[in-house]
């Protein structure tokens, strides 16, 4: 597989740097990652950067990650882009919300690199 | 038939989440940190000096926190983000934070009726041994103990609803 450029998108900057940290361990090669502490700071930063795949958690201030979802068709180069969330939000509803939203995958914190593979890896051969 | 909140304000309910705040805290450190908490056969008398909160509000109110030092908080951080022990002391207080967060977020999924009905603070970390947390609607307090890596750990919830 190419290697990918990824945008995380979490309001912790310890987390972002363990969901990267997962993605190389689930043994992707990363050309560039780019961080969002919100959804907002996430939009901006998709309108200036392509990117292969977002990761995104949805409790955060300003803008949530199903807000962000939501808007991101309106993004020109993101709008096909998976996302997949990563939270510690584990109900249904919430899955359901998300996946309603716009998201391709969900994944519950606590999580293991396999589990990050497992969800991602589909995703990225389907785009191509 | 009692409803959701009901149920949960019963104190007698709160014991039994004690192995669900167990399997909580063994599945977060297992996952995140690749390492398993293990009992400790006698009590510590080391003295805890960081503590990590995260508050719930919704159907169950009340404040799930972590105790432990600071060599435990910054073997976490390490052991989270593949570092170093000595470098994780800018990041310490944050990692520390996020396993506490976690282990809240994985408790509360696991007890019925309580997944969705249930919001998490964002988590304060609070360092030094000299405070007292006071709670004036208090109504139940749980309590587990651990070794992570043969260091004293605690956490508890203490229930106000």
């Amino acid at each position: 597989m190419n290697s990918i450029r990824a945008l995380i998108v979490d309001d912790s900057s310890v987390m972002r740097k363990i969901v990267e940290r997962s993605l190389v361990q689930a043994g992707l090669e990363l050309a560039a990652v780019f961080g969002a502490g919100n959804g907002a700071e996430a939009l901006s930063v998709l309108g200036a950067n392509q990117v292969d795949l977002i990761l995104c958690d949805i409790n955060m201030p300003v803008m949530d990650g199903l807000e962000f979802v939501k808007q991101l068709p309106a993004v020109a180069n993101a709008k096909d882009v998976p996302v997949v969330m990563i939270t510690t939000e584990g109900s249904e509803a919430h899955v359901v919300q998300a996946l309603s939203a716009g998201a391709r995958g969900y994944i519950r914190k606590p999580f293991t690199p396999d589990q990050v593979k497992e969800h991602v890896i589909p995703l990225l051969a389907v785009k191509g | 038939m009692s409803s959701t909140s009901e149920v949960l304000a019963d104190g007698t309910v709160h014991e039994k989440w004690i192995p669900l705040l167990e399997v909580a805290a063994q599945e977060v450190f297992e996952l995140m940190l690749g390492c398993q908490l293990t009992s400790p056969d006698r009590a510590s008398d080391s003295q805890p000096d960081i503590t990590a909160m995260v508050g719930l509000a919704g159907q169950l109110c009340g404040v799930l926190s972590i105790r432990c030092d600071h060599k435990s908080a910054a073997l976490m951080a390490s052991k989270m983000l593949g570092i170093d022990v000595d470098q994780a002391g800018p990041e310490m207080c944050d990692a520390f934070g996020e396993v506490c967060n976690m282990v809240a977020g994985n408790f509360k999924n696991k007890v019925a009726g309580l997944d969705d009905g249930c919001m998490l603070s964002v988590p304060t970390v609070i360092t030094g041994t000299e405070y007292d947390l006071h709670s004036p609607t208090e109504t139940g307090r749980l309590e587990v103990k651990f070794l992570f890596e043969g260091l004293p750990l605690s956490i508890s919830l203490q229930v106000n609803s």
